[in-house]
């Protein structure tokens, strides 16, 4: 399962046939597998790890700190919930230390997070502050390092 | 004036050119070519690894190191080596630290060879041994390994070898360019005429860290090394590095243990010829020793897998290969289609654009079977395990 996960989490677009044949399991297994993982929610999804700037896209991304008053019955989760459901949230973490949510949010520019955190986040119920960060550049995502050659420079013959 | 070809030492002379650079020239200027041709791993030196290197630099460690390595990397070795070999050498006296294992090679024949002294290895073998030998003025007696016995060496065969000027034993457990592991009972027999015709082993284990065991292949094996075996410490130059479990090569950084007569010996070489290893590769060691273990098993189960692929494709285009149980080579056997090695290599990167090694590189014993290397991409090997099965089709 831990192997199935690795090649999955670096390259979620091998088949299934092609995960069979690298872990030496038969495709049914391999299916058989995913779908557990998946109706256990241990795979929540799958998608492209894009670098916006180089794509081309209209995008900003903004991480949020948020702190809250916690809930006599169910501490933060309740209102981390209700936070994470807008589209406009990416990931959603509680954190230790100074803060209890890292809220990352995504938008076409600057006034729409602005917005959304104005209007929605700053304007819940159980939310005390917000501090707003707005992301100027992508070196790492998802485990992926932005602009890095793949090229392979070893010589093509050697001992 | 004299020819300047005759003014190269005879001995320089009788050394042919490495048939490896031959095929090399071949390849290059081709960008077409999916390479199985390369020698060492196509993954980048672990980041961790690399960043050490640039602390040292940052830090201004630049200079000189002891002749025998930085005391903190040769403790470090001596760490590691009794973790995996099971024994234990003193860092103070029983290691040197080498600019790679090429570099051991040449200083332990130096130091043990007098002119005419024979030197026992196993064939088909790494293109440098009989070339290393030779230069030490040493004879260079290869022992054939056979695919019927998994390119294991039999005792049997080496004591077959022995004469009254066998000096050194040669071995390299798992062999480049086959993959071959040594059964232990083999290498109890081998370690028991060692003692009794009283042989220094020199035991290149460079592979060590690459082992494919369990039915899928899949685990990592238990290494044997001969060092280890009751009574072998005292005769035996262990030597390791760091290029391919740790996917060093360009750091150029190995070791010899051995008793502390024997590396004082190959260190007085080592003191005028190289002075020392370079002090960056020598940091960046230390951080490897220390901390590289998962990285070394995430590259180990990459290969594994590549391994998988490659004998169940060869095994689809009924192409024979034993399978191997250590390094990143496979070493299939073309003589069903009548073509000798070079021939074999030659049309299937004309044809095909798929670059594997003659066997007969690896010694006249590897005539027969070509060496493909899976330290390459998954993807890319898929492609070339297509078209060698397309060229070994027409072959028919």
């Amino acid at each position: 399962m831990d192997a199935l996960l690795e090649l999955l989490q670096q390259d979620a677009r091998l088949t299934t046939a092609q995960l069979a044949e690298r872990l030496g399991r038969s495709e049914s297994e391999i299916a058989a597998m995913i779908t557990g993982l998946q109706e256990k929610g241990a795979i929540l999804g799958y998608h492209a790890v894009v670098d916006p700037e180089r794509a081309g896209q209209r995008h900003v991304s903004a991480l949020i700190e948020v702190k809250l008053t916690p809930e006599r019955d169910g501490g933060f989760d309740r209102l981390a919930e209700r936070i994470a459901r807008f589209d406009q949230v990416r990931s959603c973490y509680l954190m230790s230390g100074g803060y209890d949510l890292a809220v990352f949010v995504e938008g076409e520019d600057l006034r729409e997070v602005a917005r959304f955190v104005s209007e929605r986040l700053s304007t819940l119920d159980g939310v005390i502050s917000t501090a707003t960060h707005f992301q100027l550049k992508v070196y790492k995502q998802s485990g992926f390092t932005a602009g890095e050659s793949h090229a392979d420079e070893r010589l093509a013959v050697t001992p | 004036m004299k020819p300047l070809q005759e003014r190269i030492a005879k001995h320089v002379r009788s050394i042919p050119r490495s048939g490896i650079r031959d095929f090399f020239e071949l390849v290059v200027g081709r960008d077409d070519v999916i390479s199985l041709g390369v020698g060492e791993p196509d993954f980048a030196t672990p980041w961790h690894i690399r960043e050490a290197a640039i602390f040292s630099l940052e830090k201004g460690q630049t200079s000189y190191t002891s002749n025998l390595g930085l005391l903190s990397l040769r403790q470090a070795i001596a760490e590691y080596v009794e973790g995996l070999f099971k024994v234990s050498y003193d860092p103070a006296s029983e290691i040197l630290v080498t600019v790679g294992v090429s570099e051991a090679l040449d200083l332990v024949f130096r130091a043990l060879l007098d002119p005419g002294d024979e030197v026992i290895y196993h064939e088909p073998c790494y293109v440098s041994y009989s070339p290393s030998i030779v230069l030490a003025y040493g004879k260079a007696v290869a022992v054939q390994t056979k695919v019927e016995d998994n390119y294991a060496l039999r005792a049997a065969d080496v004591e077959a070898a022995i004469t009254d000027r066998t000096r050194v034993l040669l071995l390299n457990f798992p062999t480049n360019p086959t993959g071959a592991v040594e059964p232990v009972e083999e290498l109890e027999k081998i370690a028991a005429l060692a003692v009794k015709h009283d042989l220094i082993v020199v035991s290149d284990e460079i592979y060590c860290e690459l082992l494919y065991s369990g039915a899928d292949g899949m685990q990592p094996g238990e290494h044997t090394s001969i060092a280890s075996l009751p009574g072998m410490k005292e005769r035996t130059v262990l030597l390791h590095g760091f290029s391919k479990a740790f996917a060093m090569t360009g750091f150029r950084l190995g070791y010899a243990c051995a008793p502390t007569v024997l590396t004082e010996a190959m260190m007085k070489i080592h003191q005028y010829s190289m002075l020392c290893a370079s002090i960056m590769s020598q940091y960046a060691a230390i951080e490897a020793l220390r901390n590289g273990a998962p990285e070394i098993e995430r590259m180990r189960r990459a290969y594994a897998q590549r391994r998988n692929l490659m004998l169940k494709r060869f095994a689809e285009m009924e192409l024979p290969c034993f399978s191997p149980g250590g390094a990143f080579y496979m070493f299939p056997d073309i003589r069903k289609y009548g073509l000798s090695s070079k021939e074999f290599a030659l049309r299937l990167l004309e044809e095909e654009s798929v670059a594997v090694v003659p066997g007969s590189a690896f010694g006249p014993a590897g005539e027969g079977s070509v060496r493909a290397c899976y330290a390459t991409a998954y993807d890319k090997i898929e492609i070339a395990m297509d078209r060698m099965a397309a060229f070994v089709k027409r072959l028919g």
